[in-house]
């Protein structure tokens, strides 16, 4: 039975199960040092003197790192979003004479444990010369607003522009016109595991080594060297078990600085592991947009144009996303709409709040929120079914490849292939939409509120422009399969030898699997942007292709057999038919060096995959809620997720992945955000106010359909990616359908999230005006 | 008194240790005696990746000090499998994908063991009660609710003659 | 976010944490099930001299009942006094809110005189109390006094108990006799401190007319709301959805409660008069169903 489809177990569990997996914080080297980060407590300050003398003199107490020890330390830059312009606002390890955010770090504390280090946080002494803070985006555009950066000479950083036909003269002559401002609150991923590192530096050879790291350790690597001045070969970076990345955790921050550069210094291994009010200040921040958006459609509902103004609050600082949220979400803003005329114009806008960078379908669930709330609103006034008004606008299949106009991540934006039609009608069945709606009737009827509502959403998958793969069968005739890709607990590790198993006929539980580190896998792009199956695994497979041709090539030698005639079986090829002329892996590895004359030596190939083109994974998320009018709290009773991703290497995992993504689009549906006071205070520091979903918040019944309905051309697979599509369109499936549910009361939806308060106040205001 | 020498259990072994008595429960568990498996997600008790059983009864490890553990009995997701052997609740994790990054599985393991032993075939909506003090932020928690449903049906089945 | 260093004390008597309270009361905090305490520990938001820590003193556990009372011992675990058949059977309000404090494993541990002591004005407890007209029975070296909740919680987290003052029990009569009660919350997420709770009790006479009832509000104010005025218009007469939602107008009419990130000031008052109501009126069908027990038990 091949493994490629088949829900295999995880190779990861056992480990995880048991409490044997090593997470950043349970990894211990003798003499290890602890630290601890000190962070501004003002929002924007000029930073005066800072006195350690206190700190230092507490037993335990090694050293107090501030920027002056720094040097010419140089900014962290972009990985991606690159804007020339934008590199006056990349933020430097430590501050320099201002903050700009409550948690921007300022001093590095190093003791021998983190109960000392904190200690010694207590008594350190900082002048700050508070200044006005700005912690509104759409305030900070204004005149006479405090500025951030002088350099900038204002609050804007960058303005993106995109532009398909002429969306102006579209837009005039459109038969309805539907305008509407639509913002998306600021939250953020929170994976369980804070962020952590340890490094250690080795005076004799020169070895920097740093363990936990995650992501893209191969990037990071080239960034610290270059930020330390330490050549990139005496860098080693070890991935540990990594509890969630979410597009938060992995990325270059300050600490990936201050960690190693206080081991070299020191001479003595540092540990930093993040605690969770810091991870609430400190880890990028995500999602807070305002549009300003206006949809034309013709005399049968046709969309005509679609102009999109909006603003998304950057933060402080540029930090390694660059402006790729904004890029994003003008990139997919249009979905799976045909849209002749579009305009979008992104403006990046710094606040004294913590900066921020991509969350799991960054740029997507803003958008999809802002097109699909939109489209519901615009149904309304056309006197539209909303269901029919998308099925009149579906990009068909036969139009695909289909270039949407914008681009993003330096690509045009141009679909790949997708049956968008079929996606919302299988939503609509997982959902019993029929069924759903008499229940609605009746439910009306007995003085409930009940709403259905959807979100169709295209995704993006498989951003490249490559990745890297090693297959190697071992002189013990064991099976390695070396990935560029990193772990970010999603599975990655069973699905690369799931793919590999089938070429080589072995079971995938007795392949290893090897990632993260850059000593022993020497290429790697990493893990984000739903890259792992779409581009980590077509290269792992052709990888275990060649491996299976030299297999045969070295086999056929030693049993005097052409290589139509071997049988590759469980670890050992023989001849057909004749089961005891067989030679194991083992022997093969061992006969493959320096092997045949003809064959590059060794049992082993590595195999790069490029991908020039991203893959678009498209669905249908589908809501039914209920709304307790008298208290503003929301249910949701029924919910569905339909989505394409070409092909399931491993249905179990696709499952996990969307419905663990579904409580994370819950979460900023209804409860999570990161809220700041006026003066820039960050009011939502602890797990008490940043309110993660539980067990209670789920739906009571979640219907997941995974379509393999059309696979991708892209890859060799199929498949697309499924890693964000559960969580994308929930924002806008939850609104739309709480917006159904209040829609008999005159209550309209332009803001996530929909906490009890905000309904009850709107439902109220739309008492009062009535 | 700063520190304090506690005798404790621990997965059924004997432990005597002088701890800084500010020290939490969970940091004696992870630095003192090596048993990394019990995790820090918050340490102000909201996340529950720090749950442990102490005397028969699930609590957050973090808001406990060792130093008040002296004549107690501590279990923690060490003392789960049976040696290479998985516990029911451990193999119907794995075998219902209750897991992905981890991070927070010791906490919903030591809760659920503790829910199973009071409450040994609980509905749906018994564990959902339980696990709600566990934050899970990778599965969205239903492969979880299943995985512990069939723990305890699995129980069952073996504790029949 | 480890806590900062203290001096930690652990008596095994009362009389010795009495002692210790006498002569450190200004500078120790009391560590009963730490559910409150150490996560503002951990924080540093406080930073006690001293920790006296009750968990090795014998006595202070237990549930029993004399004279009309149910009385429960300070460090008596929040999980057992929610799993006691005593604690059901006679006094259902109790039993009805314990499962919504905090989650299992804050119950396990968390303890009621815990929460009384802590005094937040959103958690359960102080107005169940509140509601019952319970007594706070405070023990220090100097004696013993026994305050009611109006006069036991003075302000946002602040009780009247003097530095060297233990809260060692807490008394609550015992629920008389066809009376409903019901406790309603609503929480963001299921198991956070309530926005705003209910605490209701109805008592209604064979012919189901209301003879008395109580209401008590968290979140609403600094300390437990007690409407004693509004509940009183029920008395006298047989309970009515229209009843009840005057009872909510009237709660809200003399409240101005304070807004915070989670809830405005207006979303509150609107809370606690749509919750009066409900819990009344949930409480009200109970009363009217153990009457109706009660009459079917005679014939």
């Amino acid at each position: 039975m091949p493994a490629i489809g088949r829900s295999v177990r995880r190779l990861e569990d056992r480990r995880l199960l048991t409490g044997r997996g090593k997470y950043a914080a349970d990894f211990r080297l003798p003499g290890l040092l602890h630290g601890a980060v000190l962070r501004s407590p003002h929002a924007h300050a000029r930073l005066g003197e800072i006195r350690s003398k206190a700190a230092l003199a507490l037993p335990g107490v090694v050293a107090v790192v501030t920027f002056d020890d720094l040097g010419d330390v140089g900014r962290i830059p972009t990985r991606l979003g690159h804007q020339a312009g934008n590199v006056v606002c990349l933020q430097r390890p430590l501050a320099s004479e201002k903050v700009r955010y409550v948690g921007e770090p300022v001093a590095f504390v190093v003791a021998e444990s983190r109960y000392l280090a904190e200690d010694a946080l207590d008594v350190m002494e900082v002048d700050y010369e508070p200044l006005p803070a700005v912690a509104d985006a759409r305030r900070s555009v204004e005149a006479g607003t405090p500025v951030l950066h002088d350099a900038v000479g204002g609050n804007v950083a960058t303005t993106l522009h995109t532009r398909k036909g002429d969306a102006t003269a579209a837009m005039a002559a459109a038969h309805v016109r539907v305008r509407e401002r639509l913002a998306v609150q600021r939250h953020t991923g929170i994976p369980m595991e804070t962020r952590g590192l340890t490094a250690a530096f080795d005076a004799g050879t020169g070895m920097l080594r740093l363990w936990g790291v995650a992501k893209i350790p191969h990037f990071n690597r080239r960034v610290l060297a270059d930020l330390l001045g330490h050549p990139e070969h005496l860098i080693q970076f070890t991935e540990l078990e990594v509890g969630g990345g979410f597009g938060v955790r992995g990325e270059f921050y300050p600490e990936d600085f201050l960690v190693p550069w206080s081991a070299k210094r020191l001479g003595r291994p540092v540990q930093w592991i993040e605690d969770r009010r810091e991870h609430l200040m400190a880890a990028n921040h995500s999602r807070q947009q305002y549009h300003d958006v206006e949809i034309g459609f013709d005399r049968d509902g046709r969309i005509v144009a679609l102009v999109d103004h909006f603003m998304v609050d950057l933060g402080g600082y540029i930090r390694t996303h660059g402006v790729v949220v904004p890029e994003l979400t003008a990139a997919l803003l249009p979905g799976p709409y045909r849209i002749p005329h579009y305009t979008a114009e992104a403006r990046c806008v710094l606040t004294n709040k913590t900066p921020t960078g991509t969350y799991r379908g960054p740029g997507r669930y803003e958008g999809t929120f802002v097109r699909e709330r939109l489209m519901d609103i615009a149904a309304r006034k056309l006197g539209v079914d909303p269901l029919e008004l998308r099925r009149r606008n579906f990009i068909t299949p036969d139009e695909m490849p289909y270039d949407v106009g914008g681009g993003a991540l330096a690509q045009r934006t141009v679909y790949d292939c997708g049956d968008y039609a079929s996606a919302l009608d299988k939503a609509l069945a997982a959902l019993d939409y029929e069924s759903a709606r008499r229940e609605q009737a009746e439910a009306r009827r007995q003085g409930r509120s009940i709403g259905i509502g959807v979100g169709f959403l295209v995704e993006k998958a498989g951003l490249g422009p490559w990745e890297y793969a090693r297959v190697e069968i071992d002189a013990t005739g064991h099976v390695v399969v070396y990935s560029g890709v990193a772990s970010v607990g999603q599975g990655i590790e069973t699905t690369l030898a799931q793919v590999c198993a089938d070429e080589l006929n072995v079971s995938p539980e007795k392949i290893t699997v090897v990632h993260g580190d850059s000593a022993r896998v020497p290429f790697g792009v990493g893990g984000f942007a739903s890259r792992g199956a779409s581009v980590a695994l077509p290269a792992a497979l052709e990888a275990a292709r060649k491996v299976r041709a030299k297999i045969f090539r070295v086999a056929s030698t030693l049993l005097e057999a052409a290589a139509d005639d071997l049988v590759l079986d469980d670890g050992a090829v023989h001849v057909r038919g004749v089961p005891d002329r067989r030679v194991t892996f083992r022997e093969l590895a061992r006969a493959a060096v320096p092997g045949p004359p003809d064959m590059e030596p060794g049992l082993y190939a590595a195999h790069f995959f490029e991908a020039p083109m991203m893959t678009y994974p498209y669905g249908c998320h589908a809501a039914v809620v209920e709304v307790d009018v008298a208290t503003g709290t929301v249910k949701i009773l029924k919910y569905a997720i339909a989505y394409d991703i070409g092909k399931a290497i491993n249905p179990m995992i696709v499952e996990g992945q969307l419905v663990g993504a579904l409580a994370q689009g819950i979460g900023g549906a209804l409860l999570e955000e990161l809220v700041y006071d006026e003066q820039g205070q960050l009011l939502t520091t602890t797990f008490m106010e940043y309110l993660v979903p539980t067990v209670m918040e789920m739906p009571e019944s979640t219907e997941v359909r995974i379509l393999e309905e059309t696979p991708t051309p892209l890859n060799p697979l199929g498949v697309k990616g499924a890693g964000e599509g559960g969580s994308s369109g929930c924002g806008a499936a939850v609104a739309n359908a709480v917006a159904d549910a209040l829609a008999p009361l005159g209550v309209s939806i332009t803001a996530l999230p929909l906490s009890p308060d905000r309904l009850s106040a709107l439902i109220r205001a739309a008492g009062d005006s009535r | 008194m700063i520190e304090r020498t506690v005798r404790v259990t621990v997965n059924g072994r004997r432990v005597e240790k002088t701890v800084e008595v500010r020290k939490t429960l969970a940091d004696f568990l992870r630095d003192d005696l090596d048993l990394t498996g019990t995790h820090l997600g918050c340490e102000h008790g909201v996340c529950g990746a720090c749950t442990v059983i102490v005397d028969g009864a699930a609590v957050r490890s973090c808001l406990l000090f060792a130093a008040q553990m002296d004549g107690h009995e501590i279990e923690t997701v060490e003392g789960l499998a049976n040696g290479e052997t998985l516990d029911p609740l451990q193999e119907a994790f794995r075998e219902h994908h209750g897991l992905q990054c981890g991070f927070c599985t010791p906490g919903f393991l030591m809760t659920l063991t503790c829910l199973l032993r009071e409450c040994p075939n609980p509905s749906d909506a018994q564990v959902r009660e339980a696990i709600s003090g566990n934050l899970c932020r990778c599965t969205g928690y239903r492969n979880i609710v299943t995985a512990a449903l069939t723990a305890a049906r699995s129980r069952a089945a073996s504790a029949r003659p | 976010m480890k806590p900062p260093r203290f001096d930690y004390l652990i008596p095994r008597s009362l009389d010795e944490a009495l002692g210790v309270l006498a002569q450190h009361g200004e500078d120790a905090k009391v560590l009963a099930g730490g559910q409150s305490l150490v996560p503002l520990l951990n924080f540093r938001l406080v930073r006690p001299a001293h920790l006296l820590d009750l968990n090795d003193v014998a006595g202070l556990a237990g549930i029993r009942v004399d004279d009309g009372h149910l009385t429960i011992g300070a460090m008596t675990r929040q999980r057992a006094v929610e799993t006691s058949a005593l604690v059901r059977e006679r006094c259902p309000l109790l039993a009805e809110a314990m499962p919504q404090i905090g989650h299992v494993q804050i119950r396990n541990r968390g303890t009621i005189g815990g929460s009384l002591a802590h005094a937040d004005p959103a958690a359960e407890l102080p107005a169940v109390v509140a509601a019952l007209d319970g007594e706070l029975v405070l023990r220090s070296a100097r004696g013993e006094r026994v305050l009611t909740p109006d006069r036991y919680f003075v302000a946002y987290l602040t009780t009247a108990a003097e530095p060297d003052e233990l809260l060692v029990e807490v008394r609550v009569p015992v629920t008389p006799p066809r009376t409903g009660v019901a406790f309603l919350e609503v929480s963001r997420r299921h198991g956070d401190f309530a926005l705003v709770g209910v605490a209701a009790t109805v008592t209604v006479d064979e012919a189901g007319v209301c003879t008395a009832g109580a209401l008590a509000l968290t979140g609403v104010g600094p300390t437990p709301v007690v409407a004693r005025d509004a509940v009183r218009t029920l008395v006298g007469a047989r309970p009515t959805p229209a009843a009840f939602e005057e009872v909510g107008r009237r709660v809200v009419a003399g409240l101005r409660p304070d807004g915070d990130l989670h809830a405005s000031s207006e979303y509150r008052a609107q809370l606690a008069r749509v919750l009066s109501a409900r819990a009344l009126a949930r409480a009200a069908e109970r009363a009217a169903a153990g009457a109706e027990r009660a009459k079917s038990d005679r014939r």
